[in-house]
């Protein structure tokens, strides 16, 4: 097996023993990069001499070998800060911008000796499901370069599935972790609202908003989840919660864990191909001695609506900033200040982000805030309620991540809510600012990759990660797997 | 003017919270310093950057919402109101809306005779400032100020005159001094007051529609907008027209008000609960505690100076003005000099200098210790009041205690009635002529003939004592 396709564990085992130095690890990567992403089109920016100083210096001190990450090659959605280089956000408003200080996530990383080796695409602002609303060009799906790895952190879905690195950070705001992890056959993790820091991360909407990692395997999420989470004085928003390590349950069996299925909820929302994966790996989760049992879920179907007016009343604000007077985009064609504002607005973001920080403004304004953001709060308020319920019945509840499989590109671009209806089944969870994982369970006909979602009890992420390890045995999928070459790969 | 209207005002103060840092990061929040150095991600609003709660502020918010006897809510919450400004790095400032920290207290003013109701006492972050370049194409932004706490005092509108305003101002601005929570300083804009105004019938209970004024820098432009704008909204009303609800830019220098903007014009500030925060806890404990470390407030202390010192009512709000001043005054007494009479000194003489130099009593080089040992040189008759005032200069001067200046230049007061008597004497033997003349009616001479005494002591008899001496003197030469 090549360096770039071994698991974190593996990598770690071999890096701490001396076989394989964090240099070696990080050229793997680079070289992975170099084969795949001009195909693929997972990073916007590779900070390769960069990240192979750090490789060095962490041979010198010689931390790479004991550090928890040391010598691991990750990935940065480009809407978290990293000093000194580009932060995009995959918009055109932020023309140059270099942050002045990195986000707390991605210190957290390094500080545990993982390598950054760019940074990822992304719908823009994080506004979307297929990484096609990036104003650099979409990325392509590792499976099969017609398709979208889903969205937003398409970018960094696609790279650790080609295994272009081992790991990656994203942020999941409706399901822009589980739902791109589903589409490129990786695992994607939401923890609970919380327990990592947002700062650093360019907020689309600040109460949904949550960074997480994705990883070829449960186990390797993990491990990076032990060194992400934690409270951050700088995010007022981070729980105190006690981190326990993520990994020490991860070999139990799935005996006597009880899942709850909302097979009402699911009713028509899915495609055949998912159901039929989805309900294989139950049935063989129920073998290993899981428990299974329907639980209800009778506000889900509000989610969608109430999320796209919550998320999208807060991003109206939080992308207020971004108005070309302090930095970024600024337009040459204005001679006065309401001009500056609203010429600068109009070049730098893309359709969707219009859309969506004008609707936000309308549901906030005056005359209007009762019907549409007190209401939408009200469903969340019943959301959380229906979670409480069902979790008096379950310890972990399953849906399919995504309705579908990988769309093609191009498919849903012209139909907003058709594209929105991706996230139906995750959007509920960051209503409830509950923790989330997709894990692969099986392939489509087309041979795509399918992912079941498990959604934990809030800041029970050790329970649902052992439920998560239980089901990726069980699921008919090649633990860990890069993604095949597809046809028409340049490689 | 008619006189068949009347003003119904309520005031708007922002008030700088005197925290080390700011609002929201650990910034200073010092006034002043080179543009655009007291800054980081946080009060810049880079993206990605995240609000943090200044715990001092809030403790200072609820010193004040205590001290005003509002109830002081356990949950409150942060909002944003979003307009865009170039001096709003976020282009929403993080305020409090519908549940702010405290809320519904008052403030007395007329010695107790009227009640102020304050509606509401929030926290807020402060923008940063304009900084306009004469003649050139662009302004400029210094940040400095962005994110400073503020709290912001909301009266009911049960103000009437421009008086009573003025009166509230200057005691909101002492409470806040007393309080150590602001500096209260109206020129450097550490307080800011805008005035809501509208005008009705005398004996109407309907409210008008009212106007506000901003950009007022002083208790002067406040009292001068009022009256502007009373005047101008009764000749609105009396010719027939209407009031608009209008904001309005106080002119200092034109002395009136000018339309900012119309109703039609006016923001839509879109609150919401800033979802970077976490509700605003504030528990009893906490409160308890603040309200436990609270000193002793004006309101109060003013009574004590009555019933404890025996003064007017006058001396006492003088007094009581500053915190630092009354603990001056309370030093002198306690260091054995008469009330009334240090309460006088410290009126003229000490105010008078500390106004002339520009100076706080803190920095004031006469310690009480020091001013008690002149207050009593002179209650006691030891000097009289003019020497005294010699005194007190060279004390100044020289930084040298009164006994010792008193001793070294002869001063003491001579009230020995013989000694006195010989000088009277003299003094009548060398004025035959007036002598005659005053005891021919013109009994304003004893003036003149205690000032030639005077001359002869050089001061030093005590004037009292003098004008007793000659009056009967006088009397035995009828």
């Amino acid at each position: 097996m090549s360096l770039h396709e071994l698991s974190i564990f593996d990598l770690r085992r071999r890096i701490a023993a001396g076989e394989v130095t964090p240099l070696e690890a990080c050229d793997a990567a680079l070289a992975q990069i170099e084969a795949r992403d001009r195909d693929v089109h997972a990073f916007l920016d590779v900070h390769a001499a960069h990240a192979r100083d750090s490789a060095r210096n962490l041979m010198a001190s010689g931390k790479g070998r004991s550090l928890p990450l040391g010598g691991i090659p990750v990935a940065i959605k480009d809407n978290m800060c990293v000093e000194g280089t580009p932060t995009t956000c995959g918009s055109r408003i932020l023309g140059k911008y270099q942050p002045p200080y990195t986000a707390t996530a991605v210190a957290r990383l390094r500080d545990a000796g993982a390598i950054v080796i760019g940074k990822t695409n992304l719908d823009e602002f994080a506004m979307g499901s297929s990484t096609e609303n990036s104003a650099f060009g979409p990325t392509r799906n590792p499976w099969d370069l017609s398709r979208a790895p889903g969205g937003s952190s398409g970018g960094s879905a696609a790279a650790v599935s080609a295994g272009m690195a081992a790991a990656s950070l994203g942020s999941d705001t409706g399901g822009s972790i589980r739902q791109p992890a589903a589409l490129c056959g990786v695992v994607g993790m939401k923890p609970t609202y919380g327990r990592v820091s947002r700062y650093g991360l360019v907020a689309f909407a600040s109460s949904l908003d949550q960074i997480g990692p994705f990883a070829r395997t449960v186990e390797d999420a993990a491990l990076v989840l032990n060194v992400l989470c934690g409270k951050d004085e700088r995010d007022a928003t981070s729980a105190s919660t006690p981190v326990p390590d993520f990994t020490a349950e991860l070999g139990k069996s799935l005996k006597g864990v009880r899942i709850g299925v909302p097979w009402e909820f699911l009713g028509s929302h899915v495609d055949t191909s998912v159901r039929t994966a989805f309900d294989r790996t139950i049935d063989a989760a129920k073998k290993e001695g899981a428990t299974v049992v329907e639980v209800a879920l009778p506000n889900a179907d509000f989610g969608l609506a109430a999320y796209y007016i919550v998320a999208n009343a807060e991003a109206s604000a939080n992308l207020a900033r971004f108005d070309g007077i302090r930095y970024g985009h600024r337009t040459p064609k204005a001679q006065a200040l309401v001009e500056t504002y609203s010429k600068t607005r109009e070049e730098g973001f893309g359709r969707e982000v219009k859309r969506r920080v004008l609707l936000g403004t309308y549901v906030l304004s005056a005359g209007y805030y009762d019907a549409y953001y007190r209401r939408a709060q009200q469903v969340r308020s019943l959301i959380i309620s229906d979670f409480a319920t069902a979790f008096e019945r379950c310890d972990v509840v399953a849906m399919p991540t995504s309705p579908t499989p990988a769309f093609k590109l191009g498919d849903k671009t012209d139909d907003p809510i058709l594209m929105y209806l991706n996230d139906v089944f995750t959007i509920p969870v960051n209503l409830a600012g509950l923790p989330g994982i997709s894990v692969p369970c099986g392939l489509s006909p087309e041979a795509l990759p399918i992912g079941l979602q498990l959604i934990g009890r809030a800041f029970d992420e050790t329970t649902l990660l052992r439920a998560a390890a239980g089901m990726e045995r069980v699921a008919d999928f090649s633990r860990g797997a890069v993604a095949p070459l597809p046809k028409g790969a340049r490689a | 003017m008619s006189n068949n209207y009347e003003a119904v005002i309520g005031l708007e103060v922002h008030a700088q919270l005197s925290t080390a840092s700011k609002m929201f990061c650990g910034c200073s929040a010092e006034f002043g310093g080179k543009p655009n150095t007291h800054v980081c991600p946080v009060c810049l609003g880079l993206p990605g950057a995240l609000p943090v709660v200044n715990a001092r502020a809030v403790e200072f918010a609820v010193r004040l919402g205590l001290a005003t006897e509002c109830t002081i809510r356990n949950e409150s919450v942060f909002a944003r109101k979003n307009y865009f400004y170039p001096d709003c790095p976020k282009n929403y400032q993080i305020s409090q809306f519908d549940t702010p920290l405290c809320e519904h207290g008052r403030l007395s003013i007329e010695n107790d005779a009227k009640q102020v109701r304050i509606l509401r006492i929030h926290l807020e972050e402060d923008a940063g400032k304009l900084v306009h370049v004469d003649g050139a194409d662009h302004s400029l932004v210094d940040m400095n100020r962005s994110g400073v706490p503020l709290v912001e005092i909301v009266s009911e509108p049960d103000i009437r005159t421009p008086e009573e305003a003025s009166e509230y101002l200057q005691k909101l601005r002492s409470l806040v001094r007393y309080l150590g929570i602001c500096d209260g300083n109206m020129e450097e804009g550490s307080l800011r007051c805008d005035v809501n105004l509208s005008v009705r019938k005398r004996g109407a209970k309907e409210l008008g529609v009212k106007a506000e004024v901003k950009n007022l820098n002083s208790f002067k432009q406040v009292e001068q907008a009022i009256e502007f704008e009373t005047e101008r909204q009764t000749k609105l009303l009396e010719s027939g027209g209407r009031v608009t609800q209008d904001t309005l830019l106080w002119d200092p220098a034109a002395k009136r008000a000018v339309v900012m903007r119309s109703k039609e014009e006016a923001h839509d500030y879109r609150y919401f609960p800033e979802p970077d925060l976490r509700v605003l806890r504030a528990s009893g404990e906490l409160i308890e505690r603040v309200r436990g470390a609270l000193p002793e407030l004006p309101d109060a202390k003013h009574k004590r100076f009555v019933s404890q010192y025996g003064l007017p009512a006058y001396d006492a709000d003088v007094l009581t003005g500053s915190a630092e001043v009354a603990s001056y005054y309370e030093a002198v007494v306690a260091a054995g000099a008469d009330s009334k009479a240090a309460s006088n000194w410290l009126m003229g003489e000490v105010m008078r200098e500390l106004n002339e130099r520009k100076i706080d009593i803190a920095e004031f080089s006469i310690r009480p210790q020091a001013l008690a040992e002149l207050v009593t040189l002179q209650a006691t008759g030891k000097v009289n009041s003019s020497t005294a005032k010699d005194v007190f200069k060279e004390m100044l001067a020289s930084g040298k205690h009164a006994g010792a200046i008193v001793k070294e230049r002869g001063l003491e007061q001579v009230s020995d009635d013989a000694a006195i008597e010989k000088e009277a004497i003299a003094v009548l033997d060398e004025n035959p002529e007036e002598v005659k003349r005053y005891l021919g009616g013109k009994e304003q001479l004893l003036q003149f003939f205690v000032g030639q005494l005077m001359k002869r002591t050089r001061g030093k008899a005590n004037p009292k004592v003098a004008a007793e001496i000659v009056t009967a003197l006088l009397s035995e030469r009828r």
